[in-house]
């Protein structure tokens, strides 16, 4: 188990939580004591954004209460510390996926600008017409959308390894692609709609043994099982804090030192220049090359309390209570008539099950049961339409746990999708 | 507020009136609510200043199918003038529920096929989309 970085005064109590209750664990989440419809509050769409704990929120508010000022220039205290709260943050993430160096940790606003970012500066630096990009069908399109305008505006040929039947990567079909030479694979470690956890540490060597780059989308892993970037061996990975009990407006991007000090840099702008003239500038050193304007700083202190939140439980008690939630919640649906899931069994998957209810459409289900048992799940196409055409599907109901959920939860929803069924009875 | 499924609203979404389509209509409009996937076309026969026959295809959530089907049966038989005046509060009042924020697009979206057709037949001004 980890044990917590005590390095910021407004988490250190936070440090001997390893063994707590989860009914300790709801408690720092006030969210979770609202209700929605006159009923308890029971939140299942973590993988959309997770709820934040008190930790997190009292760390920004203390930031804006105490420690404001903009950072990197002001040569004055309170400057100064906010600064270093920024750099802590920065420190904490890079331990907590085991980078090398914090200069690996690029600050963006999200997982979506992370890959743009790739897609732009590496993409225009290393792909060339006829150039071949993999991808996978169950991306997010946040995974797919930024190599599309990349093919277009380079003619980079794109091909996508298929999903099986039982939301599985086709790993037979990723390595007769790489024997065409790929520039460049992308993939997600962790699907957000059918939970697929991909074996990614052997699809990264299997591609960097055909000479490819990596891309790994860990948006849904990072969050809920423990992620070492160096015994994968990835290139460039990326998450966002708000799907990790942090705030929404800040994310990673992790790369090999290499790669980054080679790419040109993103946006253009203050603290990414070393030097300045009217007609030519020079970049500043990693991280900040890629880090033009002010930053998220509140937003960054934030994440770096969510990090100390998270080591303080101990990431592989995360996936053990996701493991546990994620079984008992696989087979209270599978009892329920006319339900179909999607997706592989809870061996294989993190906390995220997508289902459809006879022929109920998934937005008259979600609708229900916000109102009927005040339970929040998520319905659509959930930014992967590839996906749902390869399952021949408009839209799914998908529930998503973290370390708040309880076996309860999941009962109420088997009671709101029963409701569901009797208003629809056909 | 909640949005309940009265009986009559699951009537119109199991069984929709005037559902199918036109061999040759005056006005074919179909859309797709990009949120939820709901799709609805329409086929509008027009004799004179007058709706003679209205269809409608499609498949989604029980609200967007629903308040088709309602809308559906407003327009039949009715003046183009009054067709070309039905607007959100009509269906809302057919639809006899509060409609959730997330949703009104669902609610929506046979009105919007509706006008639009109309106006793509040059028989209506083309409407701005509203903030909603």
């Amino acid at each position: 188990m980890l044990t917590s970085d005590n390095t910021t005064p407004a988490t250190t109590v936070h440090s001997t939580q390893s063994g707590r209750s989860l009914a300790e664990i709801r408690q720092d989440f006030p969210i979770l004591a609202r209700q929605v419809h006159g009923k308890p509050f029971i939140y299942l769409d973590s993988t959309a954004s997770s709820q934040k704990p008190t930790a997190v929120l009292t760390a920004m508010n203390e930031y804006y209460h105490q420690h404001n000022a903009n950072v990197h220039r002001g040569v004055y205290l309170v400057s100064e510390e906010a600064t270093a709260g920024m750099e802590k943050a920065r420190v904490k993430i890079a331990r907590f996926i085991n980078a090398r160096q914090s200069k690996q940790i690029i600050f963006t606003r999200n997982t979506t600008e992370s890959i743009n970012l790739v897609a732009h500066t590496w993409g225009s630096a290393n792909i060339s017409s006829g150039d071949l990009i993999i991808l996978t069908e169950m991306e997010h399109h946040s995974n797919l959308v930024p190599w599309q305008l990349l093919a277009q505006r380079t003619g980079a040929r794109l091909e996508f390894v298929p999903v099986t039947d039982d939301g599985l990567l086709q790993l037979d079909v990723y390595a007769d692609l790489l024997r065409q030479q790929p520039k460049l694979v992308a993939f997600t470690h962790m699907s957000n709609v059918l939970g697929t956890i991909n074996p990614i540490h052997e699809m990264i060597a299997q591609a960097h043994a055909a000479g490819a780059i990596t891309m790994v989308d860990a948006a849904q892993s990072v969050p809920h099982l423990p992620v070492d970037v160096q015994a994968l061996d990835a290139d460039f990975l990326c998450f966002s804090a708000h799907k990790m009990l942090g705030p929404t407006g800040i994310g990673v991007l992790y790369g090999k030192k290499a790669l980054l000090e080679a790419m040109p840099p993103f946006m253009g702008g203050g603290d990414m220049i070393r030097t300045v003239k009217l007609r030519e500038s020079t970049w500043n050193d990693l991280p900040w090359k890629f880090e033009a304007g002010t930053p998220a700083i509140a937003e960054a202190i934030g994440f770096g309390a969510a990090i100390d939140y998270l080591n303080a439980l101990g990431m592989d008690n995360v996936r053990q209570h996701e493991r546990e939630i994620t079984s008992y919640a696989l087979d209270a649906l599978k009892a329920v008539p006319g339900l179909t899931i999607y997706g592989p069994e809870a061996d294989q998957r993190g906390g995220v099950v997508s289902f459809t209810l006879a022929d109920i459409h998934p937005h008259d289900l979600a609708s229900i049961l916000d109102q009927e048992v005040g339970v929040a799940i998520r319905a659509g196409h959930h930014c992967a339409q590839p996906l749902m055409e390869r399952y021949d599907l408009a839209a799914t109901a998908r529930a998503s746990f973290y370390i708040y959920t309880s076996k309860e939860e999941i009962d109420i929803l088997v009671q709101g999708l029963q409701k569901a069924q009797h208003i629809f009875r056909f | 507020m909640s949005m309940d499924y009265r009986e009559y609203i699951l009537d119109h979404y199991r069984d929709p009136r005037n559902y199918g389509t036109l061999e040759h209509p005056d006005v074919h409009c179909e859309d797709s609510n990009p949120l939820c996937g709901d799709q609805l076309g329409m086929d509008l026969q027009i004799e004179g200043d007058r709706v003679t026959e209205v269809r409608i295809q499609g498949r989604g959530c029980a609200i967007s199918q629903a308040s088709a089907s309602m809308l559906s049966e407003m327009i039949e038989g009715k003046t183009l003038e009054e067709v070309i005046a039905l607007g959100k509060e009509d269906v809302l009042e057919a639809l006899g529920i509060p409609i959730s924020p997330a949703r009104t697009k669902c609610a929506f979206l046979g009105l919007r096929v509706l006008h639009r057709g109309l106006a793509i037949a040059g028989l209506e001004q083309p409407q701005e989309d509203e903030d909603e």
